[in-house]
Parts: C-alpha cells; structure tokens; sequence
C-alpha cells in the first residue's frame, strides 16, 4: 500500500458534480502538482479549497479540494477529493490525467480494504467487507471481459504477439549467439519494426479515444422505408423536436445525430434517410450514406410498419441486416397487424406515439445491448479511462525508443522497454507475463545441440 | 548418535564435486560416492563451459567460493565473451573445454583433501528413520552414516539409453546406472519424474576435411572465469572450433527414416528440452528451414573425437553415418561414438525447501539433473548451494537463500522450486527480470562480500575484492572532479571520435554520459592510465543509469513482498475466497513469504490480495 490509489467515487453520466477520490502517501503532493490555487501540502488537514485542475497551461475545470491528513481519513492515509463539474468529458479528463502522475486506478474495494488493512475498521465489518471485494472482483472480471471485446483487443493481442515475436527474437540472439542464421536483430531493423509498432499504437490509442462505449457512445442507426414513423421514434427517445417529420416521403434526407443516457451510457441515435430505390439525386447520396451508417453502428432499429406487408426493399434490406445486432420495431401497433417473415429477428410492436411503449423500446434497448450491467457502476468507463492512460503511455515510450535508437543503445536494452510496452498492453487486455516468452522462443526458433 | 561423516554426497558430477569441495574447504569430513572415479567432473555431452547466462553462474560460482570457474580457466582450448557487441547485461563468458584436462583438474583438488574420502560405488538405498536420513547405503550391502546428504546422481538414476529401435539400462558411456535408489525414493514418498535428454555421434578428426568448413577462433584478449586468478592460457594457442550446415540430403535421409529413431518410434516417454532438440526433431518442426548450422568441437586438446554440436539423434547407428556423410566437411567422417537419448528418474524441485532440502526427508539435499535441470553449469550451482546449506544446517547456522536480483543461481533455485518443470530447466538470460544488474562483470561485486560473511573464501581473495571496490569508489570521486576542459586540444581528441565539440568545461564523469565517449576516450582526455575492469564499473553504471535505476526500482518493489512473511503454521483451508488451484499450489509449496507464492504457477494476484487479508486479520501482531 505504497501507492497512490484513483476512483470516481460517484456514478459518472448522470449527477451535476463528481467526486475523484485519491488515497496513498502521494495524494496530496500529485493534485498539487496539477492545482491552481493554494499549496496544498501546506494545508492543515480537513480543510476545502476554491481552485482550478490545469494540465501544464490549459485550464481543465474550476473544483474544490478537499484534504485529508493521515491519519485521520477513511483509510488512514493521506487522502484528496476532487469535487469537479459532472460530465463524462471533464471527469474523465482529470482521471487521465491522475492516471499520468503515478497514481493507479483502485481495484473495486480497494478504498475499504486500506481502510481495513490499516485497521480503520474491526474484524466483524472486515468479514463483511470481504464478501462484497469478492463479489466485486467476479464482477469487474466479466466487465473486463466485455468492456474490452471486439476490435480493440482484438488489435492489441496481435500486436501483442507481433511484440512478442520480436522480443523472443532478440532473447534468442541473445541466449544462441552462435545460431547466426536466425534473423538478427539490429538497431536498423529495430527502427522499421519499432516504426510499424507506433503506428499500430496510434491507431489503438485513436480507436480507444474515438472511444468505444463511453467517450463517443454506443451508435444505434434508425433505419425503415420512408413513413413508418421513424423520425417520431427518435424525436419521443430525445425529447425534442430534431428531427424534421413529415408526411411526405423522403424528407429526412440526412443522417440526424441526438443522444440520450441509458443506464449511465450515452447512446447516440441516428435517424437514416428512408431507404428505396430512387432517382432523385440528393436522396441517393442519403440512402447510400444510410447504407454506410449501418455498417458502422453497434446496434439498428429496423421500423417497419405493423399495418402493412414487407415490400420488396424492405425485404432486400433486411437480408443485409445482421441478426445480432438488430431489432425489428413494428411501429404503429394500435393497427391492425400483418404476418411477417422474420425469422431469427429480435421484434418487439409499439406505438410511437405511446409512452409507455417508449418505454417497452428502452428495456428493449437496455438489454439488447447488456446495459443492466452498468446500472450500479461503470466498471467499462474506467477500464476505458485505464486503457486510455495506458496506451498513452505506451505511444509515450515507444517515442522515447526511437529516441534512443537514434542514439545507437543496444537491441538488449531496448528490449527493457519494447518489454514494458508488452507488459502494459497486457494489463490493458488482462493477460500477464508468464511463461508466454520462453514459450514462444522455443516454438519459433530451432537452437540447440 | 555417531557418524562416521558429516556429509556424503552421491555423485561426482559438477553438483557433486562442489558440494564435496565448500564442505571439506569448510572443515568438513566428506564422503564423496561415485559409480566410476574416473568420471569425476565428466562432461557428457558438449565439450563447453559456460555460455549466455550459464557463463554468468559460473562467475557467481567462483564468486561464492565455488571451483567450476578455477577448473575451467585451467582446462579450456578456447574462450569468447559473448554479446560483447550487444549490452552489459547479456554478455557471458563461455569455453571450450578439454574434457580430461578438466577432470584431472578437478580430481586433482578433490585428492588435495585429508578430510574427502572418494568411494567407487553404486548407492542403492537411504537409512532413513522416522522421515529423517542419517546416510546410504551402497549395491554391496554397506552402510555409511552421516548428518546431511546431498544427492547429484545426474542421469544415471534408473536411466535407459535409447537409440533406434533399441533401448538398454544403462548410464552414459556404457557405466551402469542406479537400478534401485529412485524405486526407494518413491517408496519413502517423494515424486518421480521421467526425464529426457540426448547427445550427438562423436568423429574421428582425421576423417574431418576442415577446408570445406568456416573456422571459429576464441576472442583475442586474454579472459578468465574466475575473478581471482589471472589467465594461463596463451591467446595464440586457443584451438578453433568449425562451422558446417546440413543439406537438402541430410533432410530427406531424416524425413525418410523418422519411423527409425528412437523418439519418433515411441520408444521415448520421458520429456526432452525443447531448447535441446534433436536433429529429427528440428527438421520435422522447422520443415521450412533449408539449413541447420552445425558445430565442429574439438574434446580434447590432443585427442581425436570431435563433438558434433546441433546433431543430437536417435537414429539407428548406419543412418547415423549415413546423414554425417552429406555435409560439408564430414563426407568421410568416421564415427567414434554413437549419437544417442538417455531417460532417466528426477525428482519434482517443488518438493525441495528454499535450501534444495526435501520437505518430507530431513537432512537430504538434492541437486543438479536429479531437480529436473540440465547442464553443467546449473548443476555446479545447485551442488554448491545445497552443499552451503548442508554447511550451514550442521554449524547452526541459519541457512543461505540468493534472491532473484542477487544471483541468476538464485533465479534458477526459485524458478525451481516455485514453478516446477515439465522438461530439463535450462537457464536463460531471459528468466532473469533483472539482469541489467546480474551482469558478468559485477558477480564479485555481487557476491564475494556474503561468502566472505560465511566464511566461504579467503582472506587473501576479500582483499582482492575490498581494493576492487576501493578503486571504483575513488575513480568514481576523480571522475566527478576532474574538469575537461574546453581547449583545443581536447577538441582535437573529441573530433576524432565524432563527438561534439566542448565549449565550457565539463566534469569528466558528465562528458562519459554521451554515448560516443568511453573510458579509454576519458583516459585520453586525462592523460591518465585506467584500470580496464575498474573503468568497466563506472562507465556501465554512467551510461546504463536510467536503465539500471528502472531495474532497481522492480527490485524494490520485489522485495517489499519478499519482506513479507507468511506464518510457518498457515492452514490454506481458512483462507477464504482464493481459487482452488491457488490453495493446492499453496498448501504444496508452503512458500515462507508473499513475494515467493506471488511467483507460483496457478496463484494469481486476486489469490495474493485474499491472502493478504487474511495474514493481516489472523496475524495482526507479525
């Protein structure tokens, strides 16, 4: 307990202020280092102070600090609380930039267990405690799970083992001198590999930032032919009048953004122009765009209308559409229904104009999209912030290697680093050093008598 | 109780011979059992010492007292510092060496003693009385006692040779092999494992056409193994060793043959190295590889085998010959000894304490390939600990335990005896996390000042090391005073080695951090003579500063969970909410800190966390 812990102490999306909490020996010296006002490791403990977040010249919120000297905290250790402006942006920038300055994020229960370890609190609590950091902990490893699945750790495992081909190569040049025939790793290879590596990082660290769930949201397309009661769909969702709704066909012609927060995530809805065959120029640049905002998005609501038969464009794009991530909304349902096709579809019937059918559509939507998991706290919203640091750090040091390599430092050493790259990348995914390398060393180079 | 001994030892290998040696050196009386005195300090695979990281522990032997480093600098036919061109951290001294020289060498020490008795006998059997052992006894029916003993029986426990269809009881160059003690082990409760391991054919030098082979000398400055004597070799007088690669025809006579040899008949059960494979077995994994390299070594200086690296194989005996004769340079060759594999029993090393003594049979040591690892090297290593703790165990003493960032040799027990192996343990520079500071050219630094503590070297070789030390420091202190001063001529010597030109004067020690300027650059400047290995100190230290400090800071951390120990009297059972597998490795293992379960296999941080809850609750006064 040496280290300076991180959390977001309130539920993030949804309240007007958030709390980061900070507890180690270095809490108070680290917000220091990035507060404006008053010094505050001068500061007598229990005391709040007026003050602004800067990261070097640039203002990052207006917050109040509040200090807490050890032993006299909840954990009995130094402890801050940054009191800062709601917002997933603002928060989330502070954490960043707390993550940057030798301070890691808690494990879930991490802030009681210190307080427990340092025996803030007796034994019959502790075995309470206990309990609730093992739920917490199969819990955060499913998150983990989850949080990160898909393209971008898909990304950083093969960069992983790009990585770790690499570094076995160097080892076996090291432990096999005599096996000349193997490839050898020079500075010069080093500097095109080291190369491909960054630019591998940079596009990880902009897919993380683009940012999967949190940071930009998770994208659902509203899709249908013209006049199924689209746009009412999405205007009731947000609200507010955005969206242009009409009776005549084809007005929508372009893609209209608005986002809500379900269960503290933030979805943006995109409302695509009617889909069908068309001569009108303008709507076919519409409809094509529609075509490529339903690749790209994580979910499609798929309106069709409940009164009428599928006609054919409707047919031809529900063949395009995949099962997984779509749901069929048959709007209009206070009309008398037609028998469909929709065989391995996810249908639910609602009337747009209902509100509690908006709200049959939002549980739909919740748990299409495994949203429940969120609801007590956004495990994926830190791992986020988490990797985001983390991955910032590795551009940071693959940066400082071709620095190095410049100045001609020795493949072995370099090595220490590309290592560290390694290590942290697989902190990101939840995969640790084990035996992986003397593995891969073994079955990718033929040495010995 | 009555011994006729204070410790015997079971084998005369390179484990055996240094548990034998710090033991009689420290006023012990040894009996050292040997099936053959003449394979005292045998080497029956390569004909070398040394190489990357295992070149390292033999620094750290000789550091500690040990003799494979003396023994070795008096018996090779060539020496190279390896990665001499890459960092400090991975460069490695290795040898050629002559293979009888080396045994004479060694015997001749082991005769030096009054108090080392060398008997030529099989060991069948243990005298064990209530889980604890008071000595052995022997095929003849004799019975020796003593207060500790130390097992290194190599491969000769239980083994079979293997080669083509054929497979014979026996030990290494037709010696006969401990038939009954691994069965008595096991009856007493330990765990037997079943181990593989091979060497190649030997040829006739004659039959050797050199000229159609790439020459490989040893390096052309003097170097030693030890730190503390000189050389006594001359680098004119080195022997060469020489390069050939197999071809597309050696390739095909094995591809057509595999259902010939010995490992790929099924014959084969124990587990072979991966990093040991043989012949069949790199064509048959690496079917894409056009060559394999293959190394020419001379065994003896005066002698007529040469050791065929890279080729081990179970081939029968005329396809052998047949695949030598499709080289360069081997067209003629005849074959003095057979290549062949060799099973034999092992013990499981997570069996083992911290000290390489049985958990469950007191007073019994055990090291070298009887713990699962291959190699001369590690074997000296483990011998020599597992002696120290014998040593220290009799005297009282509390026993001696090197950590992963004092010693690769503790790397190596600790990597044993927490992880376990699956296959022969081969040491490598890459299963040491800190190796920027277990380097080559600091092992003395490293280690001398606690084998000195112990009483393990001599006077005369601390005074060797204290003015080692006293040196850096005040080389050190001249180079943080020493000015250099921005005028012409110290440009001049600048330019020349495209180092940038001074415009103010700089303290020496600074100017040695641009990577262009080195020691020998620094003693130009100051027209000063500098001792090479002292020099060698500051400008690592200097230059590799950001490294080494990284380094430091994982060993801390490191040693904040080393510090942490866990009560002897543990029951896993209570600790709640760690995995199943975490509690088995656990309760197996019983590690004596947190640092030391953190690095099991199967116990994983979430386990550690738990464990630590639970230390602190049921443990809050320790």
């Amino acid at each position: 307990m040496d280290d300076t812990i991180v959390a977001i102490s309130t539920s993030v999306g949804v309240s007007a202020i958030n709390i980061i909490r900070l507890s180690g020996p270095d809490s108070i010296k680290i917000v220091n280092s990035i507060f404006k006002g008053h010094d505050l490791t001068k500061q007598p403990s229990h005391t709040i102070h007026y003050g602004y977040i800067v990261d070097g010249k640039e203002t990052i919120d207006e917050v109040l600090v509040s200090i807490f000297v050890s032993p006299k905290s909840f954990t009995r250790e130094n402890m801050v609380e940054i009191n800062c402006h709601g917002g997933i942006i603002v928060t989330n920038r502070i954490l960043e930039l707390l993550l940057t300055k030798k301070v890691r994020l808690a494990e879930p229960g991490e802030f009681t267990k210190r307080a427990f370890l340092n025996g803030r609190i007796d034994l019959v609590e502790a075995e309470a405690i206990q309990d609730l950091i093992d739920s917490q902990t199969e819990n955060a490893r499913k998150m983990n799970i989850n949080a990160v699945k898909g393209n971008l750790s898909n990304l950083i495992k093969s960069l992983r083992d790009e990585i770790l081909n690499l570094i076995a190569n160097i080892e076996v040049n090291i432990d096999y001198p005599e096996y000349e025939d193997e490839v050898q790793v020079t500075q010069d290879l080093l500097i095109e590999k080291c190369a491909y590596i960054k630019s591998k990082l940079e596009e990880i660290l902009n897919a993380s930032n683009e940012g999967r769930i949190i940071k930009s949201g998770i994208n659902i397309a509203i899709v249908g032919k013209p006049n199924v009661g689209k746009s009412s769909i999405l205007n009731n969702l947000l609200n507010e009048e955005k969206a242009i709704v009409t009776d005549i066909e084809g007005t929508t012609r372009d893609t209209v953004e608005g986002s809500i927060i379900l269960n503290g995530i933030k979805i943006n809805l995109i409302d695509t122009a009617g889909i069908r065959e068309t001569d009108n120029k303008v709507e076919q640049i519409g409809i094509d765009k529609s075509y490529k905002t339903i690749e790209s998005s994580d979910l499609i609501l798929f309106i069709v209308d409940n009164s009428q038969e599928l006609t054919k464009e409707e047919l031809e794009i529900l063949s395009k559409l995949d099962k997984t991530k779509t749901i069929i909304v048959e709007n209009k349902s206070d009309l008398e229904g037609t028998s469909k096709e929709l065989d391995g579809f996810e249908t639910i019937k609602i009337s747009a104009l209902k509100d509690k059918d908006l709200k049959v559509l939002k549980a739909a939507l919740i748990k299409k999209l495994e949203l429940e998991k969120f609801d007590k706290q956004d495990f994926t919203y830190i791992s986020n912030a988490r990797q985001i640091a983390l991955i910032s750090e590795c551009v940071k040091l693959i940066k400082e290697i071709e620095k190095k390599l410049q100045k001609e430092i020795q493949v072995d050493l370099i090595e220490i680093d590309i290592k560290e790259i390694w290590t942290k990348l697989g902190e990101i995914i939840g995969e640790s050093y084990s035996d992986e390398l003397v593995d891969k060393i073994f079955k990718n180079f033929c040495l010995g008598k | 109780m009555k011994y006729m001994y204070d410790v015997i030892v079971v084998g005369g290998g390179h484990a055996g011979i240094e548990a034998t040696l710090i033991n009689a050196r420290n006023g012990m009386n040894v009996l050292l059992v040997t099936g053959n005195i003449n394979n005292i300090g045998d080497m029956p695979c390569n004909p070398s010492i040394g190489g990357s990281a295992k070149g390292i522990v033999v620094r750290e032997i000789d550091a500690l007292g040990g003799t494979m480093g003396y023994a070795a600098d008096r018996s090779h036919l060539q020496i190279k510092l390896l990665n001499s061109k890459k960092g400090p951290g991975v460069r490695s001294l290795r040898c050629q060496a002559d293979k009888h020289r080396y045994h004479e060498e060694m015997l001749k020490i082991l005769k030096d003693f009054d108090n080392i008795t060398i008997k030529e006998a099989l060991v069948k059997d243990l005298i064990v009385k209530d889980n604890e052992v008071f000595g052995v006894i022997t095929e003849d029916n004799e019975e020796f006692t003593s207060k500790k003993t130390i097992l290194t029986t190599g491969t000769y426990l239980n083994s079979d040779i293997l080669c083509g269809h054929s497979k014979e009881k026996g030990g290494p160059h037709g010696e006969k092999t401990a038939l009954y003690l691994s069965k008595n082990l096991e009856k007493y409760g330990l765990k037997i494992i079943r181990l593989k391991t091979g060497t190649p054919p030997r040829v006739l030098k004659s039959s050797i056409n050199y000229d159609e082979c790439e020459i490989e000398n040893g390096d052309d400055t003097l170097l030693t193994f030890s730190n503390f004597y000189g050389p006594t070799y001359k680098i004119e007088e080195q022997i060469p060793c020489y390069l050939t690669y197999t071809t597309p025809e050696t390739h095909k006579i094995i591809l057509d043959n595999l259902n010939e040899c010995a490992l790929f008949s099924g014959l084969i059960v124990g587990k072979g190295p991966r990093y040991c494979p043989s012949i069949e077995d790199k064509i048959v994994k690496f079917r894409d590889k056009d060559r394999h390299q293959i190394f020419l070594e001379p065994e003896l200086e005066n002698g007529e085998e040469i050791y065929i690296g890279g080729f081990s194989t179970t081939m029968p005996h005329p396809i052998q010959e047949k695949l030598l004769h499709t080289m360069n340079g081997l067209h003629n060759a005849k074959i003095t000894k057979y290549g062949y594999a060799i099973e034999y029993d092992a013990l499981d090393p997570t069996e083992l304490n911290i000290y390489l003594e049985s958990k469950k049979l007191h007073n019994l040591y055990t090291a070298g390939q009887i713990n699962g690892t291959s190699g001369y090297e590690e074997a000296a290593a483990q011998g020599l600990m597992a002696g120290i703790n014998a040593l220290l165990s009799i005297q009282g003493k509390e026993g001696l335990v090197l950590k992963r960032n004092e010693a690769y040799i503790g790397v190596l027990i600790d990597d044993l005896i927490n992880k376990g192996i699956t296959e022969p343990y081969r040491l490598l520079t890459s299963r040491a996390e800190f190796r920027l500071i277990l380097r080559h050219d600091n092992a003395d630094l490293r280690l001398t000042p606690i084998a000195h503590k112990y009483g393990f070297i001599s006077d005369k070789k601390y005074k060797m090391y204290s003015k080692k030390v006293k040196e850096i420091e005040e080389l050190k202190e001249e180079l943080k005073n020493t000015l250099i001063k921005p005028n012409k001529e110290n440009n001049e010597i600048l330019k020349g080695y495209n180092s940038s030109e001074l415009t103010s004067g700089i303290k020496a020690i600074n100017l040695l951090k641009r990577p262009e300027i080195t020691i020998d650059i620094l003693s130009e400047l100051m027209k000063k003579e500098i001792n090479k290995t002292i020099g060698e100190q500051i400008e690592i230290n200097v230059k590799y500063e950001g490294y080494i400090k990284k380094t430091e800071e994982e060993v801390n951390k490191m040693l904040r969970l080393e510090n942490k120990k866990i009560p002897e009297d543990i029951n896993y059972d209570n600790v709640r909410n760690i995995a199943t597998e975490a509690k088995q490795k656990l309760s197996q293992i019983r590690p004596i800190t947190i640092g030391q379960a953190s690095r099991i296999s199967g116990v994983n941080p979430a386990d550690i966390s738990m464990l630590l809850v639970y230390l602190k609750k049921e443990y809050p006064y320790e």
